[in-house]
């Protein structure tokens, strides 16, 4: 859990992802679009990657990837980014942390 | 002589050029009355156009005997061609035609019989001037000779009429059958709706799946016949002016009966992804827009732009922002489905084949099987994900738009799908030969 926080806080954008994960592709290609320049990590090229899916899913993200965080706080897996995108929120917690600028 | 005119008939023409080498040999021969020695040239068969070039040298005077062998040979041609007209016309034991290509035949037939007549007896009017010429005393061989034609010319319209009702028998015969295949293919598509089910083939496995698309299938059904119910109120609704509370409560029951359908697919999706994906629960035309097995959101608002007028300044930004995301959130789902079909095709084609032993060839297999259904097991997340989007969608299209607004959009979307629909049936029952 801490190198989840850890790596979470480090960018205003971060994305969890697994490699073989299409889904985690989706939303990784959403923030490009978008402008911004997610910082992505890998659970399965990293060493504690195991705990770390086990964290996630701790709160609550499921299925575990993609697990997104913006400003250092928990946004949610696909469904939330999805939900969050299409009322124009997502956008606006991309802006407050300064991940685009518009 | 009258000229014969062109007739599109192998025989008629075959027929009048025979004639005209008779009458050439007949007036060549004039001098010699003897029959044997008049040689009747071979019948030549080239279709083309017919004309007697005797007619400018035909001599007043023909011999008798002559004449006699020639309306003989008459005869003859003329039963020869009608033995060819009978083999034209399709016969009864040939059932297997199309009842067009006997549609073709007949007329052409009929037509070759009846011109084929009339000439004839302008030939027949053309020798008897030269026979009343000639002679007197061959009037009574005429007439037996006339009789005989007569009557094959009458056996012949009779063998054309047979025909004539063969073919009308035939061609009913399969308009009945074509009704009655129609009419089984709608049982048969009713019946699977109702979730009996038909298998061509035996297998349990096959039938465990089909029972989890059957059934999303007629909840389906079940789901549109209420949707129709609901939006008729509506429309009853908006047409009597009824009031803002009322029409948002017919409103929230749509939003929560799509909700529904929303339900049921994720449900459908686990149980059969492919059949969702197919789209074979929409109809044809509705499939030709199908997009992650359903509708696309940002196409539906394109249009119904349009229709929502007028629109504030707010609310038209509201509606350009969602249309532009719907678009966003499509483009980045079809890139992760871009993404599945690449990585699945990779893990199906690397393969060594045979370089270790043969063990470790199943043992490779069996990983890259693994992995295959792994990637195909994301399939329902991604139609979900893209339910979730057309869900989401239509709330906050909702949130835009005032109650009179959104009660017009969810009639535009419902008359948009229905024509789709319509366009469908119309496209299944079109005539086609």
């Amino acid at each position: 859990m801490d190198r989840v926080k850890d790596l979470a806080s480090k960018k205003a954008a971060v994305i969890f992802t697994k490699s073989s994960c299409c889904m985690c592709h989706s939303i990784t290609q959403l923030f490009y679009e978008l402008g911004a320049s997610p910082a992505v990590h890998e659970l399965d090229n990293d060493p504690y990657g195991r705990q770390m899916e086990w964290a996630l899913r701790s709160l609550g993200c499921n299925p575990s990837v993609p697990a997104v965080f913006i400003g250092g706080k928990f946004v949610g897996s696909s469904k939330d980014v999805i939900s969050l995108h299409v009322d124009g929120s997502l956008k606006q917690l991309l802006i407050d942390a300064k991940a685009i600028w518009f | 002589m009258p000229e014969a005119s062109r007739v599109d008939s192998f025989c008629l023409s075959d027929f009048d050029q025979s004639i005209g080498n008779h009458l050439e040999n007949a007036v060549e021969l004039s001098g010699n009355p003897v029959n044997n020695s008049l040689k009747v040239s071979s019948q030549t068969i080239s279709p083309g156009p017919v004309h007697l070039g005797t007619s400018d040298r035909l001599p007043i005077s023909v011999d008798r005997s002559s004449f006699m062998y020639l309306e003989d040979r008459l005869s003859l041609l003329a039963q020869k061609v009608q033995s060819t007209n009978h083999i034209i016309i399709p016969s009864g034991d040939t059932e297997n035609q199309e009842g067009s290509a006997m549609a073709d035949a007949s007329p052409r037939t009929d037509i070759s019989t009846d011109a084929d007549t009339d000439d004839k007896n302008q030939r027949f009017d053309g020798s008897q001037s030269l026979a009343a010429v000639a002679s007197d005393s061959s009037d009574r061989s005429k007439d037996k000779t006339d009789q005989k034609t007569l009557r094959r010319l009458a056996q012949n319209r009779e063998a054309a009429r047979k025909s004539r009702l063969r073919k009308k028998a035939y061609v009913q015969q399969l308009e009945s059958s074509r009704l009655k295949l129609t009419q089984l293919e709608q049982e048969l598509q009713r019946a699977r709706q109702q979730g009996i089910f038909i298998s061509s083939s035996g297998d349990q496995a096959h039938s465990m799946s089909g029972n989890g698309a059957m059934q999303f299938d007629v909840e389906y059904a079940r789901w549109l016949e209420e949707q129709n119910r609901q939006i008729n109120e509506l429309r009853a609704a908006v047409n009597s002016h009824a009031s803002d509370t009322e029409l948002r409560m017919i409103i929230d029951g749509i939003l929560a009966h799509y909700d529904d359908i929303f339900r049921l697919k994720g449900v459908a999706a686990k149980a059969d992804v492919f059949h969702l994906l197919s789209g074979m629960w929409k109809t044809p035309a509705e499939r030709c827009f199908l997009w992650l097995g359903g509708f696309r959101s940002s196409e539906l608002l394109k249009l119904l732009v349009n229709q929502l007028e007028p629109l504030t300044e707010q609310q038209l930004v509201g509606i350009t922002n969602l249309q532009q995301s719907s678009q966003q959130a499509e483009d980045a789902l079809s890139q992760g489905m871009e993404a599945l079909q690449q990585s699945l095709a990779e893990t199906l084609s690397s393969g060594s084949l045979g370089s270790s032993g043969s063990s470790g060839n199943v043992a490779n297999y069996m990983g890259q099987m693994a992995m295959a259904m792994g990637k195909l097991g994301t399939l329902e997340g991604f139609i979900r994900q893209a339910d979730n989007l057309r869900q989401q969608t239509l709330q906050q299209m909702h949130r835009i738009l005032t109650t009179r607004q959104s009660a017009r959009a969810l009639l535009a979307i419902h008359d948009y799908f229905s024509r789709l629909r319509a366009l469908s049936s119309l496209w299944l029952a079109r005539p086609r030969d």
